[in-house]
């Protein structure tokens, strides 16, 4: 019961727009679809930086002087809710899971090709509605995780645009996971087991999993709030006897798996990218899967670790804090994995083997961070402070981000059947990377040293410590350029990818650069071993 | 050539790791402890921060390791070995990290009870707490060792409201009503909170604990302070626009100090 051989139900071709066009159309090609969701969220990018720029420069003196209070919360609202909403979660699993899914399980194209173009279509209005909100009455002030009451209590017009703009980013999410745990069981080509198909499918499947079972909580605790403020009801208005406690358990029951929403698609990628390049099998495949499986097992139910200096009784916090310690035993496995396919490799040192690398150091310094959070005693310290700040960038940008760009220098010949100029990818690596931990090492200590989250104003003891740190924030944007002008004329004048420039197995790179329409010209190729790398020299002489 | 660079790694994450014992021993990365759980809580962080530099700088010498021995050469060709796995090692990394985990657990469950977590929040002083202890959430009781050591004197209850933007403490002896906490050095002080409008957090990064004050549920914080000075009282929690210019003060001071201002200003509120 496969349809995976037949042509999809896209509609003739002559119907579609060609060329650029494309992309701006309701198109129904996954490939269309991922570069769409990449793009899309690559501006969006742009604009969270902005904001976080703002952020670093109003921190750069420790009075509020750079732009009025109500506007730094609005900044430190839009930051959170776009990279997160608008930037992580839609590259790392629309873009990437749309373009490579079909491919990896050997399709024409994903399972619901209408509901994927609506997945996507839903993000660009939500996305400039929420952003439109600041220049209206004001955006949404209370964080990305819009406690109540301050919620309830801050301009209600920029809130409930914040809400319906997270719905419909949470709808789209949904929709997404749909479509590609469809894709994965029900689409693969005959003769492919599970167990044969690439690490990013394991990870796109967990991913997924937990978006189908997680963000429904977020939608349903995001109408009731909006509920409240419209219709002033009392579930979690304190004056009408609502519980604020709760909202942050239904809350955190989304949130916190949306960390591995943003990471595990990013393990997924980086076992697709490290085999390549260093020209070695995956390590320890089996125990890969399982460890995916087991983090988003384990994932589901660590959510109290944010509410440890909330109303939360003493057994819940020692579940919560052994819970999410455990976490670190699958994560350490894939870290492991990850060194030892590396051990013995020929290891190209190109972009996208360095941002794979960077990540991987990176994350363990956000993994070690994360396992001192988990502990209650050492959290009722550095809860709420730019200890946390620091630690969460190393895990979603240090970690997710790096992949991502690890993922474009990878899959960019594929995409556009041109090569990006490595030279210039090596110094965009090294310019991210200093300015990286430039920007968020120094916040670890800002944080045990006394020093809250989401103020704009500190006591003036932290002042060189934030401008070291406003400083590698300014290499952090800078580095934008070099990626950006590498794009650009790569696009323009690069050189010629061919077919499969790596020299890769997975199945992506067995058809043309950029692929046809339908995948491939012929059948769909049946890769049983997409990590059969290496050199097997003995048993051939 | 692969033993000699082995070796290089091995010695400089060997310097590296004592470096960073060396660091957790004597370089200061926390501000001054002024309560009873604070130095408990920096050997909870010096364990931490010397089991976190050895993984750190164990898998990035890997990693680096990695890149530098088996970078691919100019001109070469071919591929790496062909290695899929090994069930041993795949055992043995996932046996440490889980007993590294537990240690870790275990020992900051000990951390916790020894700071008081795990014990009953509310000291019946009032003798009207009974019914309200069970919905009182959240906080950190005392110590079951510190308490008894300092047994100078019972608790000392003070109320603190808070409210955008400011902490307001009530001294229920002597009715006073201040924007300061002044409390006396080496007594068990007894916060009951609770916040007026929305979330705010009550933080001393100096006394290292940390709780949310939170409208229409009353939490609790015990603490007994060690140090006399005078400590930041930092809201954590955002609560509006003013909320990096909600702060305050604690004055830890001797207990004859503590006893004039406690005098002085009963007379005046009276």
């Amino acid at each position: 019961m496969t349809i995976s051989l037949k042509p999809s139900n896209s509609p003739p071709e002559k119907l579609q727009p060609s060329g650029w066009l494309k992309y701006l159309s309701f198109s129904l090609d996954h490939k269309v679809i991922g570069l769409q969701y990449l793009v899309c969220g690559f501006l969006f990018y742009l604009i969270g930086g902005s904001l976080a720029g703002a952020i670093r420069v109003e921190l750069i003196s420790p009075l509020s002087d750079f732009m009025p209070r109500e506007v730094y919360n609005q900044v430190l609202t839009l930051h959170g809710t776009i990279m997160i909403f608008l930037w992580i979660v839609p590259v790392v699993n629309g873009a990437f899971g749309n373009y490579l899914i079909p491919f990896y399980v050997g399709a024409r194209d994903m399972a619901f090709p209408r509901l994927n173009a609506v997945a996507f279509w839903l993000i660009p209005p939500s996305g400039l509605m929420l952003i439109t909100s600041y220049f209206i009455n004001g955006a949404a002030q209370s964080g990305w995780t819009a406690y109540p009451p301050l919620s309830i209590t801050t301009p209600a017009a920029g809130q409930i645009i914040w809400i319906l703009s997270v719905l419909l980013l949470g709808g789209s999410s949904i929709f997404g996971g749909i479509n590609f745990i469809a894709t994965i069981l029900k689409l693969r080509r005959p003769g492919l087991k599970l167990m044969q198909l690439p690490m990013y499918c394991w990870a796109m499947l967990g991913t997924s999993i937990l978006v189908v079972l997680s963000t429904p909580v977020l939608a349903g605790t995001l109408i009731l709030l909006s509920f409240d403020i419209v219709a002033h009801t009392g579930f979690f208005n304190p004056s009408l006897g609502g519980n604020v406690i709760v909202y942050q358990h239904l809350f955190w029951f989304y949130s916190h798996p949306a960390v591995y929403i943003m990471v595990l698609p990013a393990f997924g990628l980086v076992s697709e990218i490290l085999p390549i390049h260093s020209r070695k099998p995956l390590f320890g495949y089996t125990t890969m899967v399982f460890s995916i499986m087991g983090i988003v097992v384990l994932g589901l139910v660590v959510w109290a670790h944010h509410m440890f200096t909330s109303g939360t009784p003493p057994w819940m916090r020692l579940f919560f804090t052994i819970a999410t310690a455990f976490i670190a035993v699958p994560t350490g496995i894939k870290f492991f994995n990850w060194v030892a396919t590396l051990w013995g490799g020929k290891i190209s040192l190109n972009a996208a083997m360095l941002f794979s690398c960077g990540f991987i150091i990176n994350f363990v310094l956000g993994g070690i961070t994360g396992v001192a959070l988990a502990q209650v005693p050492f959290d009722v310290h550095v809860h709420d402070t730019y200890f946390v700040v620091a630690h969460f960038h190393y895990i979603v940008y240090g970690g997710s981000v790096f992949v991502i760009f690890s993922s474009i220098y990878h899959w960019f010949p594929k995409f556009t059947g041109k090569m990006l100029n490595e030279n210039l990818g090596r110094f965009h690596f090294i310019i991210t990377f200093i300015g990286f931990n430039l920007c968020f090492a120094p916040q670890h200590w800002l944080g045990l040293n006394g020093m809250p989250r989401r103020v704009a104003e500190y006591d003036p003891q932290f002042q060189i410590i934030n401008q070291i740190s406003s400083v590698g924030a300014l290499l952090m944007a800078l580095s934008t350029l070099p990626f950006l002008w590498n794009i650009l004329q790569s696009i323009l004048f690069g050189d010629d990818a061919g077919d499969n420039p790596w020299n890769a197995l997975t199945p992506e790179w067995l058809t043309s650069s950029p692929p046809p329409v339908e995948n491939w010209e012929g059948e769909a190729p049946l890769v049983l071993e997409p990590y059969g790398y290496g050199e097997k020299d003995s048993n051939n002489t | 050539m692969p033993k000699l660079s082995a070796i290089l790694t091995l010695t400089l994450s060997l310097i590296l790791g004592v470096a960073g014992v060396w660091i957790a021993y004597n370089v200061n990365m926390l501000p001054v402890s002024a309560s009873i759980n604070a130095p408990v809580y920096d050997e909870l962080y010096r364990v931490l921060f010397i089991i976190g530099c050895i993984l750190f700088i164990g898998m990035t010498a890997l990693v680096i390791y990695s890149l530098i021995q088996f970078r691919r050469r100019p001109g070469e060709t071919g591929d790496g070995i062909d290695l899929e796995g090994n069930i041993s090692l795949e055992i043995f990394w996932t046996a440490v990290p889980a007993i590294v985990v537990l240690f870790v657990g275990l020992y900051s469950y000990d951390i916790y009870d020894r700071m008081g977590g795990m014990q009953p929040l509310m000291h019946d002083h009032s003798g009207q707490m009974d019914n309200q202890a069970e919905r009182v959430w959240g906080g950190i009781g005392s110590g079951p060792i510190e308490s008894s050591s300092t047994k100078n004197s019972s608790s000392l209850p003070i109320e603190l409201t808070a409210m955008q933007f400011a902490f307001i403490f009530h001294y229920p002896k002597g009715d006073i009503i201040s924007g300061e906490l002044h409390v006396p050095v080496g007594r068990e002080v007894n916060l009951k909170m609770e916040s007026k409008d929305v979330i705010h957090a009550f933080w001393v990064p100096q006394f290292r604990l940390k709780q949310d004050v939170i409208p229409g549920q009353p939490t609790i914080l015990n603490f007994t302070p060690t140090k006399a000075g005078n400590y930041p009282i930092v809201c954590a929690e955002l609560c509006g626009p003013y909320h990096g210019g909600m702060r305050s003060n604690v004055i830890v001071d001797e207990q004859e100090d503590f006893d004039t201002w406690l005098k002085e200003n009963s007379k005046e509120s009276i």
